[in-house]
């Protein structure tokens, strides 16, 4: 297992090699994000804007004007809800190729606590017209999908974990940052999942074939736009889903999953997230628990699922 | 200084313009749209390296319109210069428009940055300002800051990234016509001492008395250009100023309806000084 930060610094550090426009801002949190080493590598474009996200973010969108494409990192709280006025009107509005990286997700926050635990980062950038909302699952695929992060052009939200996460694609993974991905076949339900939930996802996968119910797990990296095609062959198919999300239910993963079903293919569909409630101070086997992120409420919502099908 | 009295005729047709502008689309802008008319002339036609006819060159001074509810200024002041036609001012705020009420730079050739929601331009003319040095571009960046909008914390951020950068490719602009919606900024949220506080953050300040006189704003803006570090003009102007209903209003023309008479009477007035 490698931090997430780690590669991700990697990643932005070859890239920057290979185009001079592209800019790196901390908000003093470079050291957290792993983005600190490179201020002395490329001085000029990576840098510390200090403890002001805003003004980090109106830093950005002012960039662009000489053809950067800027990065700008911090918790994700703070570059989500602190800044929701400058990624709509200086951002994305505006049509700005800024990326905005927001670290330690959800739970993942753990001894932080509830301030700096954000549980609807995802719905507000989901609301935000214009934006790409993306979250990687592990250090392959968010190495592959730098890259194309920085290729599209665009205002793009990245949620990430900042630290170790568990190994979920190989090698031959080949990472497409609009298409949601079928890990795991199966006949009777989809688990539509992101982040730290997908290898949660897989394990309950594995303890519901034990009783018979066939589970299909889709990794929705890319959470908007929701990649319709996948998550409408797998739903006709199986006519039950489960979303499994380290946010709140209200605006994420169940929300996008839900709006696009809804007019598409009407499904049941059961949510497994945080149930519009802060968070709070913990380590993650106390929070998933507290905060019913676990295997076995997967496995007990797909069990829901299955049973509403037809009724 | 060479062509003042040029400018200062100028400043009188923009004034016309404006008031055709907000006239034809019934409500608008119009009191601080008037007070910033100078800075904007002096700006576009006496220190700016732009070109109309290639309103995207990429080492172009810039120009950010923080205070974007003053769209309609700076859409005469463009026209005047050349990016487009007079009579896009009668589309003002038109469906389909590219001439909203608040600058938006995916509309309006020649508008640098989107703005509107106050104390965010500021920001964004300084990353301007932070990227032209990082590709060692010649450009300059001006930005206008409305004083209500002082009122935004987010300026503040912005000032003291931009002090503590030194970015001297920056000069901005405070339109202090002391009004603002709900009563005078004394009133509602004293400055003061700005000077003081644009100094405290690594600026050059000084204040200009008056912020409606071309001679004067020319002036400082040389000064300016001289200051080893960013500077800040404070204009102290008239909210409305050149058109006396306006005037008159005081913070009531920060947004006006505008019935013909009043047009007609603006125009008379402007015409009899132009």
């Amino acid at each position: 297992m490698t931090e997430m930060r780690k590669v991700f610094g990697e990643a932005l550090e070859k890239l920057m090699r290979e185009n001079d426009r592209i800019a790196v801002i901390d908000a003093d949190l470079g050291k957290s994000n792993g983005t600190y080493c490179l201020r002395e590598m490329f001085p000029g474009r990576a840098f510390d804007a200090g403890v002001a996200e805003a003004d980090m973010a109106g830093i950005a969108a002012g960039m662009t004007s000489f053809g950067y494409i800027p990065f700008i990192c911090s918790f994700a709280p703070f570059v989500t809800r602190r800044i929701a006025d400058q990624a709509a009107v200086s951002i994305s509005y505006a049509k700005r190729n800024v990326k905005i990286v927001g670290t330690d997700p959800g739970i993942t926050a753990e001894k932080n606590g509830g301030t700096h635990m954000s549980v609807e980062d995802i719905g507000i950038m989901r609301a935000i017209p214009g934006f790409v909302v993306f979250e990687p699952v592990d250090t392959e695929q968010l190495r592959q999908s730098v890259p194309q992060v920085v290729e599209y052009d665009g205002p793009v939200y990245i949620r990430m974990c900042r630290k170790e996460t568990p190994d979920v694609f190989g090698p031959d993974y080949r990472f497409n940052l609009f298409t949601a991905d079928v890990l795991r076949a199966g006949a009777d339900v989809t688990v539509v999942c992101s982040g730290i939930m997908v290898e949660t996802a897989l394990d309950a996968a594995e303890a519901l074939a034990k009783e018979g119910i066939g589970a299909e797990v889709v990794n929705l990296h890319t959470i908007k736009p929701v990649d319709t095609e996948t998550l409408l062959r797998s739903v006709r198919k199986t006519g039950a889903v489960v979303t499994a999300e380290n946010h709140s239910i209200v605006g994420g993963v169940y929300s996008a999953v839900c709006e696009t079903l809804a007019q598409e293919y009407p499904a049941p569909v059961v949510p497994v997230g945080i149930r519009d409630r802060f968070g709070e101070v913990g380590q993650m086997d106390y929070l998933r628990r507290a905060l019913h992120l676990g295997q076995c409420d997967i496995v007990e919502a797909a069990r829901k699922a299955v049973g509403m099908k037809g009724k | 200084m060479d062509g003042i009295q040029e400018l200062e005729q100028m400043c009188v047709q923009i004034r016309k313009d404006i008031v055709r502008a907000i006239g034809g689309a019934g409500t608008g802008h119009i009191g601080g749209s008037l007070s910033i008319v100078e800075a904007l002339v002096c700006l576009y036609f006496r220190e700016m390296n732009v070109d109309p006819q290639n309103p995207q060159m990429a080492d172009r001074d810039r120009l950010v319109l923080s205070k974007g509810h003053a769209g309609p200024a700076l859409y005469a002041v463009l026209a005047e210069k050349g990016y487009f036609d007079r009579d896009w001012l009668d589309t003002l705020n038109e469906p389909g428009t590219n001439l909203p009420s608040h600058c938006d730079m995916l509309r309006t050739p020649g508008v640098d940055m989107t703005a509107g929601s106050l104390g965010q331009g500021f920001a964004c003319a300084v990353g301007m300002a932070k990227a032209a040095k990082a590709c060692g571009s010649p450009a300059r960046v001006f930005a206008v800051i409305g004083d209500g909008e002082s009122q935004e914390g987010s300026v503040w951020e912005a000032a003291m990234f931009a002090g503590a950068h030194r970015l001297d490719n920056l000069i901005a602009f405070t339109d202090y016509n002391n009004a603002q919606i709900s009563g005078t900024v004394t009133e509602i949220l004293t400055l003061e001492p700005l000077e003081d506080k644009w100094r405290a953050f690594n600026f050059a300040a000084r204040t200009v008395a008056d912020g409606n006189d071309v001679a004067q704003v020319a002036q400082a803006v040389e000064w300016a250009k001289e200051q080893d570090r960013p500077a800040m003009l404070i204009l102290k102007t008239v909210k409305g100023k050149g058109v006396s209903f306006a005037e008159k209003a005081g913070v009531g023309s920060h947004s006006m309806t505008l019935t013909q008479d009043d047009i007609d009477e603006a125009y008379e007035e402007l015409e009899a000084r132009g």
